[in-house]
Parts: C-alpha cells; sequence; structure tokens
C-alpha cells in the first residue's frame, strides 16, 4: 500500500503539521523543562545548564554545515545513538547539538567528535564567531549573484580559531545570502556577506510573451524603470517591456516576477560586505547592518577577496572595542569615519544611502572626528 | 569513480572546516546522482553563475505550498538534476529530534529524493533537496502515512513558524515558546498549506530580549518574552561574582584576559537606563526604569534572572529591504499573558485581527509591515483597537502635518466662502 496515481485523494492524509516536540526531549530536558536555573559555558562549544532539582544537562556544540547529505545525517544519529540516548538538535544558526545528563559522558563524547576529522568541529558558544547562517547559493537557487557553501566554507576555514575559541569583545554574528531577496534576513548581522547584481536585466523578447504577465513586471520595478514598449519580432508586434538602465538598483525583483528578465553575470554579480548590525535588545536597540564595501568579485572556488575583508573587520574589531561590545557599538562608539580607517576601508560615495529613508543617515551635527578622509 | 571532473569544488575539501564537497562526494558514492550536483556546481563555480532554470511550479494536490519548483539549465549534461525540487518538511518546535525519526526521514529521502538536505532552511523548515515531479506525490504519502509528518510553507501563505530554544534549555524564556509555536502552527495548518494572503507572513517566537530566533528582524508577528514585576536578584551570588568565584557573562568570555570583573564597569555602568547601583554591598535595581534589555542577566546568569509575572510583547511588520528597505518590527502590544491555559487567546485575537485587515487592504506581493508604512502607525492601531502610547514610538514627530479628521475640529471642516468674505475682502 502506498500512493496510487489512479485515485490520488483516495487516502490522503493532509495538514498534520509538525511531530509534537516534546517526544524528541532527550529524559533530562523533558524532566527539567522551565526548572532551569543558570547556565555557563565549560570551555568553547561546551555548556552547563544547572536545574532547580539539581540535574544538570551538558550541551556540545559542534559546526554544521547547512548542506548535509542523508550519510553525514546517519552520521550525526550514530553519535546521538552512542552518548545521548539517541536523541540530538540543532539550533538556529546550523549548529548541532548533542546533550549529556552528566559530565562523565562529555569526554567520551568530544573525543568521539574528535576522530571523525573535520566533521564535527566544537565550538561556537560566547564572545567568538558562531556558524555563519546562509541560503542556497549557485547549488540551488534561480536568482542568486553568489554561492553560498562556498564561500562560508572558505570565510569558515580562515575564521576557525575564533569559532574554537572565546577571545572577542562579544559575540560576532556572520550571515550570507545570495541575493538581494536575503532570505538569509542578513540585514541585522555583526557581518553581513551579500550576494549583489551590477547589470540591468536583459529582456527576452522572444520569450517574454509566453512567460510574463508584463503588468506584474512592470509593477515590480520600485523605482519605475520597467516600462511597457513594443518591438518587432518575425514581422510580427509583440507587446514586452523595456527598462530604464539609469534608474535600476540592481534589485532583481522584476526577475523574481519575469523569468524573459535575466540579469545575473559572472562579472556583473559578485559580494557586499555590510556590518554593525544585531538582534538582542542588549544594552543597544536592535540594529541594520550597513553597506561599507560595495563590491567583491565572485573569484571562485575560495573567494580570497571577501575572506580577507571579513579577516580585516574581525582583527580591527577584536583588537579595538571594549568587552561586551558588538561590532555595531563599537562602530558608533567611535564613528564610522573611524570605522572606516580602522579597518583600512576605503570610503566610497557607494556608501552614502540615496534610496528612500536615505536622509535619516546623513549627519546633520557638527560633530564628527579628524580621520584621514579630511584632507 | 567521479562522473565528472571538480578542480575548483576540489579546493574546498581543504581546510579545518567541515567540507560540504567532502560529504557530497561520498554520498555520491551510493547516490550518484549526486555526481549531477556536483558537476553543475562546478561548472557554476567555472561560470560564475547560477545554472537553475527559473522557478517551475509543482505541489502536491489539496496544497499550495510546501514544494519549490527548481530545473536544470542544462538536464542533458546532468540528468541526475533534471528537477531539482525542494521539500520544505515541518520542523518540530526548537529542533529537538529522536535518531529514530531522523533516520526514517532519511530513509524516505534516500528513496525518493538526490539524498541531499538543510538543517535547517532559513525560515526553519528541514529542507529535502532535490527531487523529481513524479516522486513528489509518493513521498507525500509516504511521509504523512508512515511517519506522521507533514509539509512546511511556502509562497504567499503562512510561513512554518520557528521558535528559541525556549525553557526546554533556557533559564530566561519567559513564556512557553515551544508550545506557543506548536500550537499556532497546528491552529493555521491551512493558512500555512493554501496561499489567501497577499504575501509571505512569518510568526516567531522568542523567550526574552536576546531574541536568539532574530524575531524582530524577520517575522511579520514577532512575540518576544519580557516580564512587568522586578529582576529576581540573589545577593549571594552577586558577591560570588563580584568576588570573581563565578565567570561573568557565563564563562563567554575566558578566552582572553579582560582583568579582574568589576561590577560597576561591567554591569551597572552599561545598564542603558542607569537603574542599578550598589548599596550596603547590595546590588540595587530601581525597576520601574528597567527596559528590560537582559545585559545584566546576561552577565550575571546565577545572580539575576527574569520577573515571575511574565508574558511577551508583540512587535509586528519587520522584513529583509526587497523592496523598499528592510523594517525592524514595531512596537504594538508591550506585554501580552501568553498562555495554552486560555489557548493564547490574546495572541490569536491579535493576529486574526492583522489578518482580517491585511487580507482586505494589503496590496499584491506587500508584507504587513509595508502596508503599515503606506497607511501610516496611527491607522494602523486604530484598526487594530489600541489606543496610541509613547511606547509606539521612538520619539514624537517632528513635522506639524497631522491628519486631523473632520470630527475632531469644532464646526468640522464644511465653511461657507461667502460668509468668509463679507468679512474678509480678496
Amino acid at each position: 500500500m502506498g500512493y496510487n496515481p489512479e485515485k490520488p485523494m483516495e487516502g490522503r492524509i493532509s495538514d498534520l503539521g509538525p511531530l509534537y516536540y516534546e517526544q524528541f526531549f532527550p529524559a533530562v530536558i523533558k524532566e527539567n523543562k522551565g526548572k532551569w536555573l543558570w547556565h555557563e559555558i565549560l570551555q568553547p562549544g561546551v555548556l552547563l545548564h544547572k536545574s532547580e532539582t539539581g540535574a544538570e544537562v551538558y550541551t556540545i556544540r559542534a559546526g554544521g554545515v547547512r548542506l548535509m547529505s542523508v550519510e553525514f545525517v546517519r552520521e550525526i544519529c550514530d553519535i546521538a545513538d552512542k552518548h545521548c540516548d539517541g536523541f540530538m538538535r540543532f539550533t538556529t544558526r546550523n549548529n548541532i547539538e548533542f546533550m549529556v545528563d552528566s559530565k562523565a559522558k562529555v569526554q567520551p563524547l568530544l573525543d568521539d567528535l574528535k576522530s571523525r576529522g573535520n566533521k564535527f568541529p566544537v565550538g561556537g558558544t560566547g564572545a567568538g564567531v558562531t556558524n555563519i547562517v546562509h541560503t542556497q547559493g549557485w547549488v540551488h537557487c534561480h536568482t542568486p549573484a553568489t554561492d553560498a557553501s562556498g564561500v562560508v566554507k572558505a570565510v569558515m576555514d580562515e575564521l576557525f580559531d575564533y569559532f574554537t575559541s572565546m577571545t572577542l569583545p562579544a559575540q560576532c554574528r556572520i550571515a550570507l545570502a545570495c541575493c538581494l531577496n536575503m532570505c538569509g534576513a542578513v540585514h541585522a548581522s555583526d557581518i553581513a556577506i551579500l550576494g549583489v547584481h551590477r547589470k540591468p536585466p536583459m529582456i527576452d523578447h522572444s520569450r517574454i510573451t509566453g512567460v510574463c504577465e508584463l503588468p506584474l513586471a512592470i509593477a515590480s520595478c520600485p523605482l519605475g524603470a520597467v516600462k511597457p514598449a513594443k518591438i518587432e519580432i518575425d514581422g510580427k508586434e509583440i507587446k514586452t517591456v523595456k527598462v530604464n538602465n539609469e534608474r535600476c538598483m540592481f534589485c532583481g525583483n522584476c526577475y523574481t516576477m519575469c523569468p524573459a528578465m535575466p540579469l545575473a553575470d559572472p562579472e556583473g554579480d559578485g559580494i557586499a560586505i555590510l556590518v554593525g548590525g544585531k538582534v538582542s535588545n542588549r544594552i543597544s536597540a536592535p540594529k541594520f547592518s550597513k553597506l561599507v564595501i560595495p563590491f567583491l568579485p565572485n573569484t571562485t572556488p575560495r573567494w580570497p577577496e571577501t575572506v580577507a575583508a571579513i579577516k580585516k573587520i574581525l582583527v580591527a574589531y577584536a583588537g579595538d572595542a571594549k568587552k561586551y561590545e558588538r561590532v555595531g557599538e563599537w562602530a558608533e562608539r567611535i564613528g564610522w569615519e573611524k570605522f572606516f580607517e580602522k579597518c583600512d576601508i576605503p570610503f566610497t560615495e557607494k556608501s552614502i544611502d540615496d534610496y528612500r529613508l536615505a536622509y535619516d543617515t546623513w549627519r546633520t551635527t557638527t560633530q564628527f572626528k579628524y580621520t584621514s578622509h579630511i584632507k | 569513480m567521479a562522473k565528472h571532473e571538480t578542480p575548483l569544488l576540489d579546493q574546498l575539501e581543504s581546510g579545518p572546516w567541515p567540507s560540504f564537497v567532502t560529504d557530497m562526494k561520498h554520498q555520491a558514492e551510493t547516490k550518484p546522482e549526486v555526481w549531477d550536483i556536483l558537476g553543475q556546481l562546478e561548472l557554476s563555480y567555472t561560470d560564475r553563475i547560477s545554472h537553475w532554470k527559473h522557478g517551475g511550479i509543482v505541489g502536491v494536490f489539496g496544497y499550495g505550498g510546501g514544494i519549490v519548483g527548481r530545473y536544470s539549465d542544462l538536464p542533458k549534461r546532468f540528468p541526475g538534476v533534471e528537477h531539482f525540487h525542494t521539500v520544505r518538511v515541518a520542523q518540530p518546535s526548537s529542533k529537538y529530534y529522536s535518531t529514530k525519526h531522523l533516520r526514517a526521514l532519511m530513509d524516505l529521502w534516500e528513496k525518493y529524493g538526490s539524498g541531499m538536505t538543510n538543517f535547517h532552511g532559513s525560515t526553519g523548515d528541514i529542507i529535502l533537496l532535490g527531487t523529481r515531479t513524479e516522486n513528489l506525490e509518493p513521498l507525500f504519502w509516504d511521509m504523512t502515512h508512515d511517519l506522521n509528518q507533514d509539509l512546511g510553507g511556502s509562497g504567499s501563505n503562512l510561513r512554518t513558524p520557528a521558535n528559541c530554544i525556549g525553557q526546554s534549555r533556557c533559564e530566561w524564556s519567559c513564556y512557553d515558546t515551544e508550545e506557543c509555536c506548536y500550537f499556532l502552527t497546528m491552529k493555521y495548518q491551512d493558512e500555512i498549506h493554501r496561499p489567501a494572503f497577499p504575501y509571505k507572513f512569518k510568526f516567531k517566537f522568542s523567550g526574552c530580549a536576546n531574541d536568539c530566533v532574530a524575531a524582530i528582524a524577520r517575522s511579520d508577528i514577532a512575540v518576544i518574552g519580557t516580564w512587568r514585576d522586578n529582576i529576581r536578584i540573589d545577593q549571594a551570588a552577586v558577591k560570588e561574582y563580584i568576588a570573581g568565584n563565578y565567570p561573568a557573562n557565563g564563562g563567554a568570555h575566558s578566552g582572553r584576559d579582560w582583568g579582574k570583573f568589576d561590577i560597576q564597569k561591567e554591569v551597572i555602568g552599561l545598564c542603558p537606563t542607569e537603574c542599578m547601583w550598589m548599596e550596603g554591598g547590595q546590588l540595587k535595581i530601581d525597576d520601574k526604569e528597567c527596559t528590560r534589555c537582559m545585559h545584566c542577566i546576561n552577565v550575571m546568569p546565577r545572580a539575576l534572572r527574569p520577573g515571575v509575572d511574565t508574558g511577551a510583547t508583540i512587535c509586528v511588520g519587520a522584513k529583509a529591504p526587497i523592496l523598499d528597505g528592510a523594517q525592524f518590527a514595531t512596537l504594538i502590544v508591550p506585554f501580552m499573558k501568553v498562555s495554552k491555559d486560555n489557548d493564547f487567546e490574546e495572541l490569536v485575537n491579535f493576529i486574526e485581527t492583522v489578518w482580517d485587515w491585511w487580507m482586505e487592504v494589503g496590496k499584491n506581493r506587500e508584507r504587513v509591515g509595508e502596508t503599515m508604512q503606506r497607511v501610516g502607525l496611527p491607522t494602523f492601531i486604530k484598526v487594530m483597537g489600541i489606543e496610541p502610547i509613547p511606547q509606539h514610538v521612538k520619539e514624537p514627530r517632528s513635522n506639524p502635518y497631522v491628519f486631523w479628521q473632520d470630527e475632531e475640529v469644532p464646526g468640522g471642516f464644511e465653511r461657507d466662502v461667502v460668509e468668509f468674505r463679507k468679512k474678509h475682502a480678496a
């Protein structure tokens, strides 16, 4: 018995929702939910939570690659079966967490993870760089301006010591989105790696009639750069669109609505770096990430320019920020002019907002610092 | 035996971070179609551009979401990825799993799909990456019948809700984010599976203002735990922190010598409202001045805890920049009780009031935060039946262009210009 294509609706089950979470709790979690008193990070990647019942749970956090195979998930299961009574969890940042209920079980688990080569790096806690949340990139997406998994691998290889240690002033959250749709919601990250396009869409007049609702394509442009047009193809007049290239901001929204307007390009596409965002309300309000490097090329397979830029920002931040200060709080305290100087990033007009609400970011005070920018 | 040469991807096999390339090559030994994923990806590394066609509408009967269609633009060269549709699978709250369930899911995906997954997608779903159209119904059948497991959301519908780890393993969670997420996900299965909204809509549930699930940055309705009584203080533990016997910030800074813990500098001095001080060896907090930012609690988890009269702050309208710029969610309800005891009644009413309004006035592909911007916050809170309070704004407006209403002005808007002219010659 299984799916019967002759009678597709017979016996169909729908709207089950997710499985009830409690059945997946390790015993110590089930018994102590709502009773936790405090926690402590015993060493990078190892957390202790203490319950009011006296119970303890030790969590070992390992960096996960979000793109993983069935075989890899089975290996995670093998580890969880061996050490954790058959339970585990993933974090919101693609890390893998193994939980045990006594300290004696921690070292054997750590040893086991270590014995598996570089598959399960332990870390990602406290004042360090935790795992990069990211999107699909070239491995699955149809609108990307860069890859995701490869860039993340290259960046994390370089920042690996920050993942396995806790030496930064505060946690540093890095995120990657492979186009401006920002499925990865990178707009509130300490360091955001963002795929960007730089060429306006091409128009495939020969296909547009069949695949595109012209009014939707026209309405999709936030700057009114897409207009209706008529052209002649094989002696026949067809309705199509034209693009005012001078008004295009390369957001790609038209391509999302209309497959006949592709804009990806090997030379045009690359990566922008934004910094200083955060989600937490701790001390200061959540902040958006700000664009400090408008473009770095897609130099496959290891994106050396992007890796170097991020490392430079991180090193400057690590050396200069105060304890507890996030990247954005540091930049605001020292002033953005100092940020550019300390990170050795050239400031260009491309970091000055000229889109909507731009005026909010213009400086309207006489307070500034004398940096090398003032000649 | 490699089906395609992958000299560029091979360079991603070295280095200390786990390599997805190595993993995929290993998987390709038993699932040869993974070679075509690698082959096409290698070509993208050479061409520096995606080789996936635009879109493709596929799904299972009765659902308008949960499957994202995808086709290769080089199907002859890479037949294993000719169809490469994504299946979004509803994840359990907090992403705990039994290996039994994970293994069953993996067996299913080995049978019907590419053998590659994402744990997890950005919104929170389990992502099963790449299958053929003809496999979708059999996969869905087996998933629902054998695993009791459903799909998540995609398209202009309620997207799969997600929550932080909550009370299951965090001492700071001010309400049961797991239960709240589960309850509302079950209640709104129809809204998740059958698109009826102007655009996507997201709920996210964080237990405290640290907001580990990034609710305030990316959800249309962000439910973020808070309290309205006093921070609980264990003065004996405060003394232990001052003495250096407990590590600050739960040991988060232990990799570097930051010097001796200084409560004045690290806690009291960094409090954004300056509502803390030491008095007679005791830590004092003027709680009515506190904005519950979590900093002091984060620094001294063994001494300070959130209050006991807990609930959540409700913020509305966050989104990524496409198209008018990024928005954080705006505070609408400062404090709401959030409890299973009354089936989250207040929150449910709030959600449905937002939906009723947005489904009527929201334009195609307009997130609720953009609708709010278009009509203005005063209009939105009026629609919601909420009294305006200073907490709704960072600061009062600085322009005088108030939209006064006819009935607010004595005598109304209708006037007689002839009468006016009798007294005021033109």
